[in-house]
């Protein structure tokens, strides 16, 4: 299950940077997305994953590490937030400088 | 303490300089500030001279002050024989130059900056002199550059002093960088910065093997400053400074920096090979380098500046002789250079402010019109050509004395000594011609003031100064040594000297011989000039500054590219640089690495995770796959957010999928309000290059993050929660560890954290404030398609779940520090729950009742939080300590009453005030007929 864990982490790292190195504002977001999720993820694996066993107490025998799970849910709040404000960057962007692309001007890929 | 009251008094004389400026000038006003201006250093000599009777007890008095003392600075002050003679000649000069730019600055509006600066400069020299500590002392080395940069550059209408000040700026500052380097080490040898160890450490340091490297980069250091060949280049472009400063610092003070460096450091470093060959042919080079050109420059100061940059190679040549004698000369030599030197200047100030110009082409047989000034110029001019009973004869005869000792490499023994004689008749055949030429030599030729103007007797007083004392110490050597600089000698050679005997001196037959060939030699030198000059205009002329100034556009011009290479202002470019160099260095560590496996065993795969897993990496790879697409795109990112919250819930944590749940909602619906705005469709731009580069970026990025994912999950864990498991319901009051993690033991964290939220919800606002719709870029993919934004059923039902879902929030926030749930996930379902009503009955509808706004909800729970983590400092607990009491309540039972709870308000109502924020400004966006006020 490990291999498992890891080769989704690394998937959804790979795309999204890959999303991230697109040249439009919206693909970036959708690659910010997918990359704090991997982040997410990863931050709560390092408390190995074990099933059935909340950190609740009194609840079950052995409990799950909490401290992760403490970091994982306000980043998931903070990416939230940092979210919905690079949405609102980009569509500020988009309207005053009438492109969509990263640069806020026509693509030319290398500007050589 | 006084002596760290001697560097600072001057500093104090600025501010003082700085306050007694006035407005508008009035005809007066150079002599007022003249005298403000010469209170400070006037004092500081007069300290100094008090201080002579304990320095020449063989004193070395001692100041320190810790400073910094993790990285060995320290404000400490050190005054013994060779700071004494270097500070007594700076402040004692510094006034006569301060006497004297009264006079040149008359009627000038700049001379309140000159008297200003030129305090500023004196406080950083004597720092230099007086310095214990090798870091404190090159601060004020940089600090002389600086203040050397702005008054090179006093009259910046001029090119010339713009290009000047710039060059000298470009080499001392770059020495300075070296002797940074140097230092730095040295202190690393050593393991202090302070002078007295490192003058204990000879043996550490010759020994180590740094030592040639150290040596190195402290010499380019000291050479750029004191003008050696080669950076001896800057000096002669100096000169475009106001003739008081190129007296003062380009002559007397400043560029004697480096000599005070080399003799301060001569008793920790000297007496190697490396020291004397290093240091010897660059006086070497830099001696006969300025006496030759000197002879050639028409212009006054130009002669005067290679004259100097010739002196200063002389004086270097006998600090690297090294010998106890060849010390005694070198400093002996150095006070009286700075004697004669500067009236000279002073002079040559004189004569172009009377006449117009500098140019002895055409000065000529000025004595008529400047008898006294004529007098008291001879005087400095034959202690400069060495003259018999003058100063600079016998500092020359110790030179020439001191080369016929050398015989340690075998080129050293007849080189030197023939050497120095030439480069003395070079420099007799220089000083005849500064005074033959500007007094007698015929008629002037084209002056732009003949007759000269009057300028007042005044001005010859510092002049006639310096020239009598430079006359005393030809008089009475011995006293003069005796006195002042024997004591500075033993700080440079750290042992008990023997003095100087000027009598056998006196009975020296070669250096005797030797100065009379230099004497002869010049004056024929001299008579023969006609013709020499002419053979001089026919060699090919180089401008150093041109040559400089080339170099310098080139390397501009060269950084620009590199620049332009780097940041062409593609932010896809960038991105992929930062990647680039975090993906580098660990492919670069990481190569053969092979211990990724870990000892745990591997857990089983359970069908439904790998079911879940396979979705979760299917969807996202869609997502890359299909973004062109951008709402199918969007909708299976959902899905990854979902299986994503489906494996929080898999693997024990029931709070990260509740928030992970609601989030994601939200989330999804931000981005669709957004890309309702935007083009639907993403343009296949990207060429085959460009694709393979970011694939291969991000394939290294998700390798490396899954093996070391891998490589963590296969080991033990170690974790510090235990504490947290142990303490939470002791020490918290709950049994939620996680909630009690985030209100409680990390409350802090969590305040910054929904204090974030609350920033970017706010930026949120502002930015779509003063968004228009008019000027939306995708007017054809906005709100169409929709024959009814708001369907009935959806508002029904919709308006029936509000209580429902209010009641579930706060049932999940009261349980929160028991089970899951808490204020972020409460505060997150009751933005859902409201965001439904905005998406079912239209913003109008939903904003009309409302019963507040959203800002205040924030700031109101940042105040609730704050407040409730500021009470427990009543009850003298530290910031955000929590209380807790199990009380029974009447039909309810027992019901836990924590302070955490309230903390927890504070973050519900920040997350609900944040959320519906940024929610309702993007959704005002979309209404065409927008509620007429801003939202929020």
């Amino acid at each position: 299950m490990e291999l498992l864990v890891a080769i989704t982490l690394g998937v959804l790292t790979s795309t999204g940077v890959y999303l991230m190195l697109r040249a439009r504002t919206f693909s970036v977001v959708l690659g910010l997305t997918l990359l704090s999720h991997g982040v997410n993820l990863f931050l709560f694996s390092m408390g190995r994953l074990t099933t059935a066993s909340p950190a609740v107490i009194g609840l079950v025998e052995k409990y799950t590490d909490p401290l992760p799970q403490a970091l994982v849910l306000t980043a998931i709040v903070i990416s939230f937030s940092m979210t919905a404000f690079v949405v609102v960057l980009a569509l500020k962007a988009a309207v005053e400088l009438r492109s969509d692309h990263v640069d806020g001007e026509d693509p030319n890929e290398d500007r050589q | 303490m006084d002596i760290g009251l001697l560097v600072f008094l001057p500093v104090l004389g600025a501010i003082a300089s700085l306050l007694s400026r006035q407005k508008r000038p009035g005809p007066d006003h150079v002599s007022t500030h003249a005298l403000v201006a010469l209170i400070a250093p006037a004092i500081c000599l007069l300290l100094l001279l008090s201080y002579l009777p304990r320095i020449q007890s063989g004193e070395a008095l001692v100041y320190s002050l810790n400073w910094v003392p993790e990285i060995g600075l320290g404000l400490a002050f050190r005054l013994d024989g060779l700071s004494w003679l270097f500070a007594t000649l700076i402040t004692g000069i510094g006034c006569l130059i301060i006497l004297y730019a009264r006079y040149y600055f008359a009627g000038k509006d700049t001379a309140g900056r000159f008297f200003i600066l030129i305090q500023l400069f004196m406080t950083a020299m004597l720092g230099i002199v007086l310095s214990e500590n090798l870091l404190f002392m090159l601060v004020f080395w940089e600090l002389t550059s600086l203040v050397s940069f702005l008054l090179i550059g006093f009259t910046w209408s001029s090119r010339d002093a713009r290009r000047g000040a710039r060059m000298s700026l470009v080499i001392t500052g770059g020495g300075g960088l070296a002797l940074l380097g140097g230092i730095l080490l040295l202190g690393q040898i050593v393991g202090s910065y302070q002078i007295s160890d490192v003058l204990a450490a000879t043996d550490t340091i010759v020994s180590d093997d740094r030592y040639p490297l150290t040596l190195s980069l402290i010499l380019l250091g000291a050479f750029t400053k004191s003008a050696q060949a080669p950076f001896h280049l800057w000096l002669p472009h100096a000169m475009a400074a106001p003739t008081p400063v190129s007296a003062y610092l380009h002559s007397a003070t400043m560029v004697k920096a480096g000599l005070f460096l080399m003799a301060r450091l001569h008793p920790a470093m000297g007496d190697t090979e490396l020291w004397f060959s290093l240091i010897t042919i660059t006086g070497m080079v830099t001696l006969m380098v300025g006496a030759f050109v000197a002879m050639f420059m028409h212009d006054i100061k130009g002669l005067l500046a290679y004259s100097t940059i010739s002196h200063l190679g002389l004086i270097t040549l006998l600090i690297g002789m090294g010998s106890e004698m060849a010390m005694a000369a070198a400093l002996f030599h150095l006070t009286t250079h700075a004697l004669f030197k500067a009236p000279l200047f002073m002079m040559a100030g004189i004569v172009d402010q009377a006449t117009g110009s500098r140019d002895m082409r055409n000065i000529n047989g000025l004595w008529k019109a400047m008898p006294a000034l004529m007098l008291i110029t001879a005087i400095p001019a034959a202690a400069m050509a060495g003259l018999p009973l003058m100063s600079g004869y016998l500092s020359k005869k110790m030179l020439f004395s001191e080369s016929l000792l050398v015989t340690a490499p075998h080129w050293a023994n007849t080189l030197i000594p023939a050497w120095v004689t030439i480069a003395g008749l070079f420099s007799v055949a220089y000083s005849v011609r500064i005074f033959h030429n500007v007094f007698f030599n015929g008629q002037p030729v084209d002056l732009p003031h003949w007759p000269p103007r009057k300028k007042p007797a005044g001005m010859l007083i510092p002049l006639f100064i310096l020239a009598f004392a430079s006359l005393l110490v030809g008089l009475a050597p011995q006293a003069t040594y005796d006195g002042l600089i024997h004591l500075a000698v033993m700080a440079t050679s750290m042992t008990h000297l023997p003095l100087y005997d000027f009598s056998a001196l006196a009975d020296a037959q070669v250096p005797a011989m030797m100065s009379m060939i230099a004497m002869v030699g010049g004056i024929v030198f001299y008579l023969a000039r006609g013709p020499l000059f002419a053979i001089h205009r026919q060699l090919p002329e180089v401008d150093a500054k041109n040559i400089f100034e080339q170099i310098m556009q080139q390397s501009i011009r060269f950084a620009q590219s590199l620049v332009y290479r780097l940041e062409n202002g593609s932010l896809q470019r960038y991105l992929a640089f930062i990647l680039v160099a975090a993906i580098a260095p660990a492919l670069w560590m990481l190569s053969g690495y092979s211990g990724w496996q870990g000892p745990s065993e591997l857990t089983e795969v359970n069908p439904m995770v790998a079911f879940g897993a396979l979705i979760l990496c299917l969807s996202a790879l869609g997502v890359a796959l299909f973004h062109h697409q951008r709402l199918p795109a969007l909708l299976l990112l959902s899905v990854t957010g979902l299986f994503v919250t489906l494996a929080f819930a898999q693997f024990s944590a029931p709070d990260l999928a509740l928030t992970q749940l609601s989030v994601e909602v939200m989330a999804v619906v931000i981005m669709m309000l957004a890309l309702s705005f935007l083009p639907q469709t993403s343009p296949r731009e990207s060429g085959f290059g460009r694709i393979f580069r970011d694939l291969s970026l991000a394939g290294l990025a998700g390798i490396g993050v899954a093996l070391f994912a891998y490589a963590v999950l296969t080991r033990p864990a170690e974790t510090i929660s235990g504490y947290f498991l142990a303490n939470s319901v002791p020490g918290g009051g709950g049994t939620n560890v996680v909630n009690v993690i985030l209100v409680d033991f990390r409350g802090f964290d969590t305040l910054g954290e929904i204090t974030v939220l609350g920033i970017a919800a706010v930026a949120v606002f502002a930015f779509t404030r003063d968004l228009h719709l008019k000027e939306r870029v995708a007017s054809a993919g906005s709100a169409k398609g929709f024959a009814e934004p708001h369907p009935v059923i959806l508002q029904m039902v919709s308006r029936m779940a509000l209580p429902i879902a209010l009641l579930v929030s706060a049932y999940i926030f009261l349980r929160g520090h028991n089970m899951p749930g808490g204020g972020f996930i409460a505060g997150l379902v009751t933005a859902v729950a409201l965001t439904l009503q905005y998406m079912a009955g239209g913003l109008v509808w939903a904003q009309e009742r409302m019963l507040t706004h959203f800002r205040p909800l924030i700031g109101a729970g940042l105040l609730i939080a704050t407040i409730t983590g500021l009470g427990s400092w009543f009850v003298g607990y530290p910031f955000l300590t929590s209380a807790f009491s199990h009380m029974d309540w009447p039909l309810i039972g027992e019901f836990e009453l924590a302070t955490a709870l309230l903390f927890d308000l504070g973050v519900y109502t920040t997350v609900v005030g944040a959320t519906l924020l940024i929610l309702a400004n993007l959704g005002k966006l979309m209404t065409v007929a927008g509620p007429g006020q801003e939202v929020g």
